[in-house]
């Protein structure tokens, strides 16, 4: 079975794993001896090599989100030890690998816990809701059809700068998380950030931000109190100056008193 | 007006009324910090200081109003937000490492309702003086000293003022941050400004109680 994985030096480890059989069952904390995990393997390896045995012993796999295991697509959260994505900085579960972690160690791996990431099964959530801020202004209305010359809409660097880094955010809900709050500000923030940095973004940059900060709210997620976790947890080094960048967009829209009256009376 | 529900509906909205009010209160409590200290250069000193700030008359009621509906605004929005964030995670973890949060952000809400109760205390006991043992209206310096001659009553404005001071450290570096004041920086969790405004104003206040405790006022 796990043959294959075996490199005679590996590390035994024991995981306490939440495990809940769907959305609406109880769950708890099972314990698995994980004996022979090479220091070289992913987590995921190691979660998958976990998996195999107990699928060999008739036993029920454990759940978990994943899909391109190099650190892009955001689906692999996973509260391991007590932090998101695990002890390693900037660094997604599925890019941490098992020399970040001693022979002899308790591994602890929940899922994400939050009112509007519901658990499907196990260590999966469902994170719809990051979905629906999106929608709800995490957008540029352009017209399609031939692309412009790149040239022709000059950006300043450090407008794109700010812009790129901001658009780094995949979407993967550590900083939910992460915050003591449950908050998605910092997520919210990254796209608001991202958008209004750009000339293309600046139609809509005062609704933007009124839409999503309200479908944020809508969501359930928590406020932020500049606790910081959501920064240190972010896999994609987005930084607490977004949530400024938010916030300052909010105020300004809502002071627009015209404009947001329009938008209230649409909502 | 529905715009300013739709403000106040929100989080960040709330938040930014916290903010707001927040920096008010920490610009009356330098100020009286400040103020309070005059016990230090005599009675004379502290009683002239007190007459004035009275002689000032409607002005005071306005800054009080003022105080008043700032404190109202600052503790509605905490409540209401305290509520939320709660909700916000039903169940939570079996094992959580705080990794960049401090004891103040974290204990800001104690810290609050501990400085809501020492408010009320505290304008009841050299305000109006309902909790004083012999309060004067006119002798402002008597009233401290024998209002904080009790260690228990002394005791009380210490632990207050440890509660400002930490309420400090994260509100005033939070609140300048929450209205999106600062340039971006590389490190945003710097924050030595609030560490130093948070140090000095509650060493100024605590100085009064634990000199008066140790005779050093009289
Ligand atoms: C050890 C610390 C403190 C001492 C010795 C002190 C002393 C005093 C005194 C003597 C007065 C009455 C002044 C007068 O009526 O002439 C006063 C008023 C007041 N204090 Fe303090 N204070 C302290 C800390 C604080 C703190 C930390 C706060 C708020 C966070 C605060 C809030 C107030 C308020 C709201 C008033 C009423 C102002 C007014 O009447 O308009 N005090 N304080
Ligand atoms: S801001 Fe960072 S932690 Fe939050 S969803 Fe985006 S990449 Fe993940
Ligand atoms: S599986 Fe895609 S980021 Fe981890």
């Amino acid at each position: 079975m796990s043959a294959t994985h075996a490199t005679g030096k590996g590390m035994t480890l024991t995981l306490h794993v939440w495990r809940q059989a769907g959305p609406n069952a109880a769950g708890r904390i099972v314990d698995y001896p994980a004996p022979d995990i090479s220091p070289d393997m992913s987590f995921l390896e190691m979660l998958d090599v976990v998996n195999e045995r107990l699928i060999a012993k008739g036993e029920e796999p454990i759940a978990f989100d994943h899909d391109c295991r190099e650190g892009i697509c955001g689906s692999c959260g996973l509260m391991i030890n007590g932090s998101a994505h695990g002890p390693m900085k900037l660094t997604t579960a599925c890019q941490l690998h098992m020399r970040s972690f001693k022979d002899g160690d308790d591994i602890w791996i929940e899922p994400w816990r939050a009112k509007a990431f519901p658990v499907i099964k196990d260590l999966v959530v469902d994170r719809g809701a990051f979905d629906r801020i999106i929608q709800a202004g995490g957008y540029i209305s352009a017209p399609t059809g031939t692309p412009q010359d790149a040239n022709a809409l000059p950006i300043p660097k450090a407008d794109a700068d700010l812009a790129m880094d901001n658009a780094a955010c995949i979407g993967c809900g550590a900083c939910v998380a992460a915050c003591p709050n449950a908050s998605a500000s910092l997520f919210t923030a990254a796209k608001i950030t991202h958008l209004g940095s750009l000339p293309q973004g600046q139609p809509e940059r005062d609704r933007r931000a009124l839409a999503m900060v309200a479908q944020m709210d809508e969501e359930g997620f928590g406020g932020c109190t500049l606790h910081g976790e959501c920064q240190e947890a972010c896999p994609k080094g987005i930084s607490i100056d977004a949530i400024m960048q938010m916030n300052r967009d909010f105020v300004r829209a809502s002071a627009t008193a015209v404009q947001a009256k329009e938008w209230s009376g649409a909502a | 007006m529905s715009w300013l529900r739709t403000f106040w509906a929100s989080t960040v909205g709330k938040k930014t009324v916290m903010a707001v009010t927040g920096i008010m209160l920490v610009g009356f409590v330098v100020a009286h910090m400040l103020g309070n200290l005059q016990m230090f250069i005599g009675a004379e000193a502290m009683n002239k200081y007190a007459a004035l700030l009275k002689s000032t008359g409607e002005l005071l009621w306005v800054a009080r109003a003022g105080l008043l509906v700032a404190a109202a605004l600052h503790i509605t929005a905490a409540y209401q937000l305290t509520m939320i964030n709660r909700a916000a995670r039903p169940e939570g973890y079996a094992k959580q490492e705080p990794q960049v949060s401090t004891l103040a952000s974290r204990t800001m809400r104690l810290g609050g309702v501990i400085l809501a109760a020492f408010i009320i205390f505290h304008l009841g006991h050299f305000t109006t003086g309902t909790f004083h043992p012999a309060f004067s209206e006119t002798g402002v310096y008597g009233n401290v000293i024998l209002g904080l001659r009790s260690p228990l009553v002394a005791g009380f404005y210490v632990l207050a003022m440890a509660a400002l001071g930490l309420h400090l450290f994260h509100g005033a570096w939070a609140g300048v941050r929450t209205l999106g004041l600062r340039k971006r920086s590389a490190d945003p969790m710097y924050r030595r400004l609030s560490m130093g405004l948070a140090i000095v104003v509650w060493a100024g206040f605590t100085a009064i109680p634990v000199a008066v405790l140790l005779g050093i006022l009289n």
